[in-house]
């Protein structure tokens, strides 16, 4: 089961070669979004387009907040 | 929506998921930087960080010297966390007083996301010249002119 975490956590996990994921929509992202993030929309995180994705390395996905 | 993403990922399987549900606000409401083409200005990025402070046990004396030509000063423990501030009232009283005695407790803050057109609609609507920015833990970032607000709106 996935943790969630807080910020420092998540400077931890970037440092450490996680993969930043933004699951807004791509017009949030593209105006701003984490440093290094890629952009996955919610309505299109699906098995095509999270094959960009490494399976052994850590994935923190976010959006803007408790939503 | 980002725990429905952590579930979607494990469902997909992915082992190792992290959910950062404070997210992009909470990020960029500590200061941290964002990467993007966002057209509207920060505040972040038009703080003055030089901005005068002084300690709860300092004397107005003190706070006055330190504040010149701000007209205010901020004060803050030393960890930096806003405890009041000083206005030009009471940097003008008695400079024996104490600042813990005279300081405006509790003074508004604004995170340093905060856009400059939503900082300029509040110091409209207060008559505000001048705005502390801090971190989401209270910290203090610097101080936002309404000049440097108008500037970056495109007012």
């Amino acid at each position: 089961m996935h943790k969630i975490v807080g910020r420092e956590d998540v400077q931890r996990l970037m440092r450490e070669g996680a993969q930043i994921v933004e699951v807004l929509p791509r017009e949030e992202y593209e105006d701003e979004h984490l440093p290094g993030a890629i952009s996955i929309a919610l309505k299109e995180l699906d098995a095509k387009s999270a094959a960009q994705l490494r399976r052994d390395r850590p994935v923190v996905v976010y959006c803007h907040d408790f939503q | 929506m980002s725990p429905r993403a952590a579930w979607r990922l494990e469902t997909l399987g992915f082992t190792d998921v992290y959910e950062y549900s404070a997210g992009k606000s909470d990020w960029g409401a500590y200061g941290l930087p964002l990467e993007g083409k966002a057209k509207f200005a920060r505040i972040k990025d038009i703080t003055r960080p030089d901005v005068p402070t002084c300690g709860i046990d300092d004397t107005v004396a003190i706070a006055r010297e330190r504040s010149k030509d701000w007209g205010t000063c901020i004060v803050v423990n030393a960890e930096r966390v806003v405890l009041g501030r000083m206005f030009k009232k009471e940097l003008a009283g008695d400079p024996d007083a104490g600042v813990a005695d005279v300081m405006r407790p509790g003074p508004s803050t604004f995170r340093p996301n905060v856009s400059a057109i939503e900082m300029l609609e509040y110091m409209d609507r207060n008559r505000l010249d001048r705005a502390p920015v801090t971190t989401s833990d209270g910290r203090l970032v610097g101080l936002v002119l309404r000049e440097d607000a108008e500037r970056a709106a495109g007012r």
